[in-house]
């Protein structure tokens, strides 16, 4: 089969397909969607999302997943104020480097209990979830931080124009943190052996490990690589709403897991692709601005991508299992 | 058959002494000697659960055997082996579940081994493409390198995992029932190519449950039963038969056991059945307490029509009837209220729920005549139905509350097995019922068929094993093209008739 048809079948193909189709219609039933204000200020809005949805795909595809990384977001934010606190101020380099490596390691110690105690990732991130959580509103007594390092809450623009009219549209450095993210992570998992691994260990961790992969090392990539991106996550989400409010991120990841799953990521590891990644992120972006510009409720989101899964998880069953074997029977037939 | 790699002066690639090891209370290996020779191609037989997996996987570090081992490897005493380390030695697996990734595409999972590795490098995705290509051309298969390999069917699955055996540059090589579900010259390549392999000084260890195959190809044979050496004997000389008794500590006999069925009254009738580009034309009637033989190559649509027959697929033209009734079954769950059961041809992905216990998958066809008054599962009731299973399959088990995947691959079958049988069917269609089960239980399950269709069972038995449906037929059609093109009486032609007919 040529390959762009079998592209056209994947979830990826046919989410693209939706999202065309979402995009002429807004663009035909409203003025204010296709605008440069909006279309940046969608990006904006969406890059820490992307970010920490680009961390949870390496855990799906491995075939874990992760409830707490927004928590564990906010709990890097609180403890890089104390970080820099103490350096007396720091700069954006640090900054990369103090919430990435917290990031890491509050990835690492899920990595260290599923693998330890063996236990399925879903009880330990949601263990972890609570932890950090009370931990977070415990020692900051639910305080948020308003006084902050001023390079941390300065506005940075890597894109401006003002129109005719004098509306400015710009584009913020997060955006470009995010491009950076996906960048990386693409690398990562398209074209190193150790991306290739996490495929093969979240496809059949058994034929993985009998082929010599490195459990616990995959364990601790896959989970510590979604913390660094939680951890910058973190930070950007600081540039953009300029303070550090505890409870903020909490139940942000549930959002993200369902952009990436309809992006075609399988709960149960083995599938999921980047390009996957970014239609689910834009699908639910899209969705979520749609509604807004048309005036309908914001509570008809969440129905809305409670279906859009439901649908995207019966449709792949049946077209992704099914039929190619049909198909492969069929040709065998032939022969 | 080589005789060269039994001279004594050959060195050894492998020995271990006193290997044993126990799960939980099954005694899978106790105090077993293997040595293989460079270039030696050796077989492995047994009976199922006799400990040969289990053997394979200590010798790459799958599991880690009791520390009374003693293993040297090239030469090298290995204390506790792992399975990258047993790689980078030059040891490759065919393994028995094949232990492939079913979302990656098959050129991956040929050359998956190249990405295995804990420092991060750089790999280009079809990089290899050429290696694996000519690879494939030695197996006499083409197969579309970029398909996901959960598109393809089992048999060609197989071959995907011989194609990444024979990638990179092994010095030892176990084949745990390589061909399994492979056509006859499928199998034939392979065996060309476990010779040439031989030539070159690779060692191979082969496991079988088809004994002619076993003694073809190898010069050596290690035996084992219930987990303990019988012993190694040279291949020359060596026949089925008492190869069947090393293994089995028994002998069996195997004659034409037809029967003339044709005064019962049809169970099944199908007429015209058509389905195109699978299968033309079809017809014939099955009688009660008639086993019906369906042989032919893989391909040729014997596994296509038992599709049709259970509902998986609509035929396009034609007519199902069953006790004189037209049928047009939906589903597999209306063939099973119908009356009919279907022991499907890849039953170690599709008949059994591989974490679940041995118990709940005999049972799960069966749920609601295990019910009691008041409506829930009786564990009663079900406890005598396993029990009763396991004991006429003789499946040899630890407790009927382990897993599946704690047991050995032709015991999983039986599991499978019993699972249909318990839905008290009248029409029994069987896809290659015995493929990886050993001799000794291949006449029992042939025992409990026969049983079974004395009481008036209808059976359709699909197989390319001409000996299997030669000697547990009544009557055999031969399928080619998608049509049936001969019946044949057992107790009117012989395995090398059938043969010529068959693979010419
Ligand atoms: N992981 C495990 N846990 C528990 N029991 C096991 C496990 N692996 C194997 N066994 C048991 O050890 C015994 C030997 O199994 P093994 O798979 O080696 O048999 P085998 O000779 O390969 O049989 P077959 O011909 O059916 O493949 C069986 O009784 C099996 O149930
Ligand atoms: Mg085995």
């Amino acid at each position: 089969m040529p390959r762009v048809l079998r592209e056209l079948g994947t979830v990826e193909g046919r989410l693209l397909f939706v999202i065309i189709l979402m995009f002429v219609g807004l663009s035909l039933s409203t003025d204010s969607f296709l605008t440069l204000a909006n279309l940046t200020s969608l990006l904006n809005n969406n890059a820490v999302n992307l970010i920490w949805a680009v961390g949870l795909l390496v855990v799906l595809i491995a075939g874990g997943i992760d409830i707490s990384f927004a928590v564990a977001a906010s709990v890097v934010q609180y403890l890089a104020v104390y970080v820099f606190g103490l350096m007396g101020g720091g700069n954006w380099f640090l900054g990369f480097v103090v919430c990435g490596v917290i990031g890491i390691g509050l990835g690492l110690i899920n990595a260290v209990l599923i693998h330890g105690f063996r236990v399925i990732s879903i009880v330990i991130t949601i263990a972890t979830f609570n932890a950090f959580f009370g931990l977070l509103m415990f020692f900051s007594s639910g305080r948020s931080v308003y006084l902050l390092p001023d390079w941390w809450t300065d506005r940075i623009f890597i894109f401006e124009h003002q129109s005719a009219s004098g509306v400015w549209s710009e584009l913020n450095l997060a955006v470009g943190v995010m491009v950076a993210c996906v960048l990386v992570t693409w690398i990562l998992i398209r074209f190193t052996n150790l991306g290739r691994q996490l495929y093969a260990f979240g496809d059949n961790p058994e034929a993985a490990r009998r082929a010599g992969v490195n459990i616990a090392l995959m364990q601790a990539l896959a989970f510590g690589w979604m913390g660094m991106m939680a951890g910058i996550g973190g930070l950007m989400q600081v540039n953009i709403v300029k303070e550090v409010v505890p409870n903020a991120l909490y139940g942000r990841e549930l959002e993200v897991l369902a952009a990436v799953v309809l992006g075609g990521a399988r709960l149960g590891g083995g599938r999921g692709s980047i390009l996957g990644c970014i239609l689910g992120v834009m699908f639910v972006a899209i969705t979520q601005n749609g509604l807004n510009l048309l005036g309908i409720s914001p509570f008809a989101f969440n129905m809305i991508i409670g279906a859009a899964i439901l649908i995207a998880i019966s449709s792949s069953n049946l077209s992704f299992d099914i039929r190619p074997s049909r198909r492969a029977v069929l040709q065998e037939a032939a022969k | 058959m080589q005789s060269s790699a039994q001279d004594a002066g050959t060195p050894y690639v492998l020995q271990m002494f006193s290997v044993s090891k126990t799960f939980g209370g099954v005694r899978a290996l106790d105090d077993v000697s293997f040595e293989v020779r460079e270039g030696e191609v050796h077989c492995l037989a047994g009976e199922n659960g006799c400990g040969k997996s289990t053997l394979i996987k200590i010798v790459t570090g799958v599991y880690t055997p009791e520390p009374s081992a003693d293993i040297k490897c090239f030469g090298q005493s290995i204390r506790s082996m792992s399975p990258k380390q047993s790689r980078a030695m030059g040891i490759a697996v065919i393994w028995q579940d094949l232990a492939l990734f079913p979302h990656m595409s098959v050129a991956e999972n040929i050359a998956f081994d190249q990405m295995v590795g804990n420092l991060p490098r750089f790999v280009r995705v079809g990089s290899r493409l050429d290696q694996v290509k000519s690879i494939l051309d030695r197996l006499g298969v083409q197969l579309d390198l970029d398909a996901p390999l959960n598109t393809l069917p089992i048999a060609q699955r197989q071959i995907v995992a011989i194609a990444r055996a024979l990638m990179g540059d092994a010095r030892l090589i176990f084949m745990d029932e390589p061909n399994a579900s492979l056509t006859q010259s499928e199998t034939d390549h392979l065996l060309e190519i476990v010779r040439n392999l031989s030539a070159q000084g690779v060692a191979v260890v082969f496991v079988s449950h088809r004994l002619a195959e076993v003694l073809e190809i190898s010069s050596r044979v290690t035996v084992l039963r219930d987990g303990k050496m019988v012993g190694v004997f040279p291949t020359e000389g060596m026949t089925q038969a008492r190869l069947t008794e090393l293994m089995t500590g028994a002998s069996l006999q195997q004659t034409v056991a037809a029967r003339d069925r044709s005064a019962a009254k049809p169970v099944l009738a199908v007429e015209n059945l058509t389905r195109h580009g699978e299968f033309e034309n079809i017809s014939f009637t099955i009688r009660a307490g008639e086993i019906l033989g369906l042989t032919g190559l893989i391909g040729s649509g014997r596994t296509e029509l038992a599709h049709s027959l259970i509902g998986m697929t609509k035929p396009d033209q034609g007519a199902i009837y069953l006790q004189g009734r037209q049928i047009k079954p939906q589903s597999i769950r209306q063939a099973i209220d119908l009356g009919i059961a279907y022991v499907s041809e890849d039953r170690l992905s599709l008949g059994l729920i591989q974490p679940q216990s041995i118990s709940d998958n005999s049972s799960i066809s069966v749920l609601k005549s295990l019910l009691n008054q008041i409506g829930l599962l009786s564990p009663d009731k079900q406890g005598q139905m396993v029990r009763h299973w396991i004991n006429e399959l003789s499946i040899k088990i630890g407790d009927p509350d382990d897993a599946v995947s704690t047991l050995s691959g032709g015991n999983q079958q039986r599991v499978v097995l019993a699972k249909w049988l318990a839905t008290e069917p009248q029409l029994l269609i069987l896809d290659s019922p015995t493929v990886g089960v050993d001799v000794g239980a291949r006449a029992g399950i042939f025992r409990i068929i026969r049983h079974l269709a004395e009481n008036g069972l209808a059976i359709l038995l699909i197989s390319d094993e001409v000996t299997e449906v030669l000697f547990n037929s009544d009557r055999i059609l031969h399928m080619n093209g998608g049509r049936i093109v001969n019946e044949y009486d057992p107790r009117q032609t012989s395995v090398d008739a059938l043969e010529v007919q068959i693979y010419a």
